[in-house]
């Protein structure tokens, strides 16, 4: 069966906050090119839209871009590669303003300025925010402003399922219509992968239904390695059960974490003194990675509270009063009111360390570019790096503005240097391609394996193997689990054969890129023997600059990961002891 | 936690299968926090793989859960089993829009009117990004903030009756998100927006029933858009009488 192409200079995959800004920076290159931005959800269903929080950048007179970069390259645990970070420093406030003239309804002081709040890790007031709906504003935003560009075209609700590699070059992709079922091909001179991260690959997690890592997966498929993927952020405030995130944001207005004897336990491992208003970087200000860790560590003294879904502890915002509460973390009420059943006004909230982001992702350069040829990443799936082994919050919003336009930009000229882009050689690689989903997936036979269940058990393998504190044995079996579900998912049983709308398919299709995500990150923990920023491990304690101040990369081989490593950069900032 | 049991009568439709759409019965167990949602994807992962529905967030905010419980459009998201129990759900796609198959709905119609309303800032003249931000009071941000927390849910479509009748009307959401830009002290375009938002002949058989506004989950109240576009229009329409031409 042969393949209708669509031909464009461009194409962008994903279309969250990424996507949709590399999008917008290609378009605004030339009217002449084409972008296609294809999305396996509507834009606005993109991950970026539950982002509540913040988007960090250097607005106000107190503020310099050495602090920022200082922030972030110490909350990296030294593990950002500094040239990158000072770039990105050096281009936020121009992006968060973009986004201001874009629309964005930025919450303002009296004087009509963008207001800034407090966040982990950072040594002033540096974080921009729309009440907290920060990213569901900015998403948006940056979705309507797209509407205006006609050579801006959409394929939604369309899921790629490889990127087509021919002569060292990436040069399409293919990709499965929800609404028909078609393998549909299409050719670009350039490709953006926006994809997000990948969260779902744990069991307990703030992230969507969607973040299944599957641009991390595309890329590693077409042999372009996934940098530091061991290093996975744990936020120390997620609701038990359901995980639902309850943002930072509601520590830097000043929120207490106790614990069940109404304790501010964090001054016990060194971030104090307890103030009884907020001061940064100290004690529920402290970074992620230390404060998840402080959890972990009352939790095995005893000190947690014990519920039906595991232990946890409280954050107490009480005394921040209804005003306060309504004004700046309006979503925090609704989302605990809804869904614990009680008003943080009135009650604490009940809280426990949950993941929520991926340090890692697919290695690019400064510019988004990827070692493969017109190959370029942004947002969550790359890894650039700013956020080394631990990223700060609000830091990562602004990296998909940052990097999302830098890749875009980067993208459309190098797309624009090509010429027509061919599709002569896309036919057979497409052919190519449906036999694969044809035979795995699409008219597969029989088999007796549920996809829940082996998504299920992959989940728990990471968390028993990958979780907070990881030690080799623990790790060993996870990786050898891996092995085992990975056999087991040939054998996998699909009970819907239709066309229209098959999200089984989809399901199927995630779970086969995440069993590659895991891998990575399995693999890549085990190797790293050493304890730095998110990665703990308890057989190694202490950080080893000596023998890992370096990246990971993973390369895709038959046989599982091939781990190597690259130097990271450092310009002015030498690596010392991180300490708060 | 303790376990008690409810049925799902959830519709099925899968187009090449069934000519018309059927329902299908389901007993499940649940804890007392299960939303809706959560027993869709307790029968997609354990009971029949083959059940449709969008969904991703699971928190009420990016909108693609939207369908119809007991008869009223909800986010399925946010409603508990436990509040509907012990009488047995009905969840059907939502209200007044083609269904493509089981619980999901064709919404491409929405995404060409959100496009025509032009939600996007407008300027006679573009400051340059050197010079900063544009200063916008708490109070100016107050006037239009609640329009821009629509969520493209789709609920208050498929509780409107006058897209019921007529799927060309433009709807409560993007008349809110057009008429947000015109609110936004930052924006010039409100003479852009007004043809296609007070044109149609939609937004006069809009009564003040505001049915959209009272199943809206995130308190944008469309309906107050749609009543003060019809004011505005009206204005205009009027003042186009008075003034001489030249000035209209
Ligand atoms: C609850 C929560 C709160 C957060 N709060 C903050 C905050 O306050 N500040 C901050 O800086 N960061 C925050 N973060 C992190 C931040 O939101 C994310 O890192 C960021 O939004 C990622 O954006 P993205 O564009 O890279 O990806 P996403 O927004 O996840 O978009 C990914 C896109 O890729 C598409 N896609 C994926 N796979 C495929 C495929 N196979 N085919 C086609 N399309 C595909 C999806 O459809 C989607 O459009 C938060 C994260 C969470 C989970
Ligand atoms: S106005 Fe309300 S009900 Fe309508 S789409 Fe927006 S959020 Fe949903
Ligand atoms: S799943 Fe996102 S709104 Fe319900």
């Amino acid at each position: 069966m042969s393949h209708e192409i669509s031909e464009h200079d461009v194409i962008v995959i994903g279309a969250g906050g990424a996507g949709l800004r590399a999008a917008i920076a290609a378009a605004e290159l030339s009217p002449k090119l084409s972008i296609a931005v294809v999305s396996k959800v509507y834009p606005m269903r993109s991950h970026t839209v539950s982002a509540e929080g913040g988007a960090a950048a250097v607005t106000r007179e107190y503020d310099n871009l050495d602090a920022h970069a200082r922030d972030t390259i110490f909350g990296a645990d030294f593990l950002a590669d500094q040239d990158a970070v000072e770039a990105f420093v050096a281009e936020a406030p121009h992006e968060l303003i973009q986004l201001e003239h874009w629309g964005c309804p930025w919450s303002r002081d009296a004087d009509g300025r963008i207001s800034v709040r407090s966040f982990g890790g950072m040594s002033v007031k540096r974080t921009l925010f729309a009440a907290d709906k920060t990213g569901f504003h900015m998403l948006h935003a940056l979705f309507q402003t797209s509407l205006k560009y006609d050579h801006i075209v959409r394929y939604d609700e369309c899921f790629v399922t490889s990127l087509l590699v021919e002569d060292g070059r990436a040069r399409g992709i293919t990709n499965v219509n929800l609404y028909t079922g078609e393998v549909m091909v299409l050719a670009a001179n350039a490709i953006v992968l926006c994809t997000g991260g990948g969260g779902r690959v744990f069991p307990f997690t703030t992230n969507a239904a969607i973040k299944t890592g599957d641009g991390m997966a595309l890329a590693y498929r077409a042999g372009v390695p996934l940098k530091d993927m061991e290093f996975v952020q744990y936020h120390p405030t997620g609701l038990p059960g359901t995980g639902i995130l309850i943002t930072e944001a509601s520590r830097s207005e000043g929120g207490w974490l106790k614990n069940k004897d109404g304790h501010r336990y964090l001054q016990d491992y060194g971030l104090g003194p307890p103030t009884d208003t907020p001061t940064q970087r100290k004690m529920e200000l402290g970074p992620r990675d230390i404060l998840s860790r402080c959890h972990m560590q009352e939790y095995q003294k005893g000190h947690t509270f014990e519920g039906p879904h595991g232990h946890y502890v409280h954050l107490d915002l009480r005394h921040l009063g209804q005003e306060l509460i309504d004004r700046k973390l309006p979503f925090v009420r609704e989302l605990v009111r809804n869904y614990v059943g009680i008003d943080p006004v009135y009650e604490p909230i009940p809280v426990r360390p949950v993941v929520h982001y991926m340090m890692g992702g697919v290695h690019t350069d400064m510019d988004g570019k990827t070692p493969l040829e017109g190959l370029y990443a942004a947002g969550e799936t790359a890894c650039v790096s700013i956020n080394g082994a631990n990223r700060l919050g609000s830091n990562s919003l602004t990296e998909c503005l940052v990097f999302g336009a830098r890749a875009g930009r980067n993208a459309a000229e190098y797309a624009s240097g090509m010429g027509t882009p061919t599709s002569n050689p896309l036919a057979a690689l497409a052919r190519d391609e449906q036999h694969r989903l044809d035979s795995q997936f699409f008219k597969k036979e029989g088999g007796s394996e549920r996809i829940a269940a082996i998504r299920t058990e992959m989940q728990h393998a990471m968390e028993e193997g990958a979780g907070i504190y990881r030690d080799a044995s623990s790790m060993g079996a996870t990786c050898e689990k891996l092995r085992e579900l990975r056999e087991r998912f040939s054998r996998i049983r699909l009970e819907d054969s239709s066309e229209v709308f098959n999200t089984e398919r989809i399901s199927a299709l995630e779970l086969d890129f995440m069993l590659d995500v895991a891998d990575t990150i399995a693999n890549g923990a085990l190797l790293r023997k050493e304890s730095r920023g998110s990665h703990t491990r308890t057989d190694f304690p202490s950080r080893d600059d000596e023998n890992f101040l370096k990246h990971t990369l993973a390369y895709r081989t038959d046989e599982g990961p091939r781990l190597d490593y690259a130097p990271v950069k450092i310009t002015r900032w030498q690596p010392e002891e991180r300490k708060y | 936690m303790s376990e008690r049991t409810i049925t799902l009568d959830v519709t099925r439709y899968r187009p090449h299968q069934e000519a018309v759409p059927t329902v299908q019965s389901y007993a499940i167990p649940f804890p007392d926090d299960w939303v809706v949602l959560d027993a869709l994807n307790h029968i997609k992962d354990q009971v029949d793989g083959s059940l449709s529905y969008r969904w991703s967030c699971r928190m009420g905010v990016c909108g693609s859960c939207g369908m119809m419980v007991n008869g009223e459009p909800k986010l399925s998201c946010a409603v508990f089993l436990r509040d509907y129990f012990p009488r047995a759900i009905r969840v059907e796609p939502l209200s007044n829009f083609p269904v493509i198959r089981d619980l999901v709905i064709d919404m491409s119609g929405f995404l060409d009117k959100l496009k025509s309303v032009k939600p996007w800032i407008i300027r006679e003249q573009e400051k340059p990004l050197s010079e900063g931000e544009y200063l916008q009071s708490p109070r100016e941000l107050d006037a239009y903030q609640h329009f821009s927390q629509c969520i493209n849910c789709m609920l208050c479509y498929a509780a409107c009756p006058v897209f019921g009748l007529d799927s060309g009307f433009v709807g409560p959401a993007a008349i809110a998100l057009g008429y947000r830009y015109n609110l936004d002290s930052r924006d010039h375009g409100t003479a852009e927006r007004r043809e296609v938002l007070g044109d149609h002949e939609g937004i006069w058989q809009c009564t003040f029933v505001g049915e959209c506004s009272v199943v809206c989950p995130k308190h944008v109240d469309p309906a107050a858009a749609i009543q003060r576009v019809k004011v505005d229009t009206a204005k205009d329409w009027i003042l186009s009488l008075v003034m001489p031409w030249g000035q209209r």
